[in-house]
């Protein structure tokens, strides 16, 4: 400090202070360094550990394995056979009744709590209710039979459907709510400038709503469909985890800690990390497209 | 479709629309008719189906845990309470209860320890590095449990810390923090830093400001953020079920295991279990939403704006 200040420039402590930093800054650090512990190094070993298959044969073998067993690399798709109608159904579902309920409504509350519910029900226990419920014998074959619509009890679960059933039951909850948040942060003054130039109400959500609403579509499509894409509860309780719903995981799970071959493990868990980011890529690359000037909102 | 184009001309232009201001905005009775009529009936027809199955859901592993024998009727052939004590017994919950909740006190007192602050630096200063830290604080708030719990629980068994209370709260801090951090710097950003210049001003001390000035502050924006990190951290299931030990369990893995191995339990004692789950679920959801937005538990709104 003193050095500094004999060479005619400020003291170090009052350089980094001009630009922000200082013991206030520092409060930061425990926090920054939790992480850095606690989830880049567990990354960071991972993927080097993916290198350093525990049988030996290169570098890449665990990739290779994967990518070489149709059991295993089928799984990819199996997920994204869920994932991709998950979350468009969360986000498209979202849309009408998140602009049906934005403005003020007996009920409001009444109505968020119950969407909260299944988030944070979490996905066992709307597991074990889809497994009731959706069953051969359960109240939601006996209404559809009652009615007459069917003959014979649907196979609901145990397969593709219930699972994509508890992705809707605990993604939809979250998209809406984001949806919602979107849409409320759009100028109204805005559809009420188009109205006022005589846009009726389709015209105003094709034309205005919709390009303003778009980008946060597609985080909202992004942030859904990372979501539904790691499904592993449900996929295990009521799906059918040896076929349809073999995703992929319950493979990165089961290699690392039921086979204790961590090596493999960590090159499943990076395979999926890189799928979602390949989506999110595509789906963000096409956000950019779109237009993201001021919503005169917070959107 | 025809409809509505043909509909502009007829409008008065400098009509004040209320429907630009909402749904309810004191619109003509007659127009909403005919315009809402698609968008009204979707949303009906979605919030309906959604909620009946919801309680479809909800309501059979209810009704069947206060069922005696239910096999193919629409309800049981009678009504008991003695599985909730099976399911006690069975599953030793007086074990799994006191790890929950010792668990998520810990991950709380912990979360608030850490999060607390670094969103008050990131409230206050702007540094170089502020999106990197930003995104850092971001990223396990983002990614599912799934995608980073694996390589977490690899090192946590590395170092032995795995199947432990330890390796259990460690790991459930890991999306914690950041939520702490991300909720609480909005928070105190909205408390005016000229109040702690003038305290300083009068001659308080660093303590003093902190336990004085801050903390009172500070306590509505902990309290709900706590009881935040708590709802998410007893319905977490990832992180808990990739590093739980026998005697580490929380409530939520014990359920799933109960129901993994099911057919060597009776079904109505694993109902009661996800009952009682259920039940104190509820419980801390009914304290959540008094203290806060529901949009808040979803968190990830107010991070899209800080990223922008």
């Amino acid at each position: 400090m003193s050095a500094d200040a004999r060479e005619g420039r400020p003291a170090l402590r009052h350089r980094l202070a001009e630009r922000g930093v200082d013991r206030t800054t520092m409060l930061v650090l425990p926090g920054v360094a939790f992480l850095l512990v606690l989830f880049c190094y567990p990354f960071v070993y991972g993927l080097q550990l993916s290198f350093q298959p525990a049988e030996g044969g290169g570098p890449f073998a665990n990739y290779r394995t994967f990518f070489e067993d149709p059991y295993l690399r089928e799984t990819i798709w199996l997920t994204l056979r869920l994932a991709v109608p998950a979350a468009l159904i969360n986000c498209l579902a979202a849309v009408p009744v998140a602009f049906r309920t934005r403005g003020v409504f007996r009920g409001r509350r009444l109505v968020m709590t119950l969407l909260v519910m299944p988030i944070t029900l979490g996905t066992v226990l709307t597991a074990q209710g889809l497994l009731g419920y959706l069953g051969a014998n359960g109240w939601f074959n006996k209404i559809l039979t009652g009615i007459g619509i069917i003959d014979q009890p649907l196979g609901l679960v145990h397969n593709y459907w219930g699972v994509l059933a508890s992705l809707v039951i605990s993604g939809f909850p979250f998209s809406y709510l984001l949806t919602l948040s979107y849409l409320t942060g759009i100028d109204p003054s805005l559809e009420r400038a188009a109205a006022t130039l005589g846009a009726s109400r389709r015209q105003r959500f094709r034309h205005v709503l919709l390009p303003l609403l778009a980008p946060g579509l597609a985080i909202t499509f992004c942030l859904s469909f990372v979501l539904a894409f790691a499904v592993f509860p449900s996929a295990q309780l009521v799906g059918d985890p040896r076929g349809s719903t073999h995703v992929i995981s319950i493979e990165a799970y089961e290699a690392a800690f039921q086979q204790f071959d961590y090596p493999m493990g960590s090159a499943i868990a990076m395979i999926m990390a890189a799928v979602m980011l390949v989506v999110v890529a595509l789906v963000l690359t096409w956000r950019s497209l779109l237009y993201r000037g001021a919503t005169g909102g917070k959107g | 479709m025809a409809g509505t184009t043909g509909n502009v001309d007829t409008r008065d232009p400098l009509a004040p629309d209320g429907a630009a201001a909402g749904p309810h905005g004191g619109e003509e009775p007659a127009r909403r008719r005919r315009f809402g009529r698609p968008v009204t009936w979707v949303t009906v027809l979605v919030f309906g189906l959604f909620f009946v199955n919801l309680a479809g859901v909800i309501g059979v592993p209810l009704v069947d845990s206060f069922g005696s024998r239910w096999f193919t009727t629409w309800l049981p052939e009678g009504w008991t309470t003695k599985w909730y004590g099976e399911a006690w017994d069975e599953f030793a919950l007086g074990q799994v209860f006191w790890a929950t909740a010792l668990v998520s006190l810990l991950v709380v007192l912990l979360s608030v320890a850490i999060g607390v602050p670094a969103a008050y630096a990131l409230a206050r200063r702007s540094f170089p590095g502020k999106k990197l830290v930003l995104l850092l604080f971001l990223l396990p708030i983002l990614a599912p449990p799934m995608t980073y719990g694996i390589p977490l629980a690899t090192v946590l068994y590395k170092f032995h810390l795995a199947g432990s209370f330890t390796g259990v709260v460690l790991a459930n801090l890991v999306p914690s923090v950041p939520f702490v951090v991300l909720t609480m710097t909005p928070f105190i950003e909205q408390i005016d830093p000229r109040i702690e210049a003038a305290a300083r001003m009068c001659g308080a001390k660093t303590t003093a400001i902190f336990l004085r000035i801050l903390a009172p502050l500070l306590v509505p924006g902990i309290l709900a953020a706590s009881v935040l990190v708590l709802v998410r951290t007893v319905g977490m299931f990832e992180l808990t079920f990739l590093t739980a030990g026998p005697e580490s369990q929380t409530l939520v893995v014990a359920l799933y295991y109960a129901m993994f191995s099911a057919g060597i339990r009776t079904q109505q004692s694993i109902d009661a279990m996800a009952v009682m789950y259920m039940f104190s679920m509820l419980v801390l959801l009914v304290i959540a939403l008094r203290f806060v937005n529901p949009t808040q538990l979803v968190t990830r709104v107010k991070e899209e704006q800080t990223e922008k």
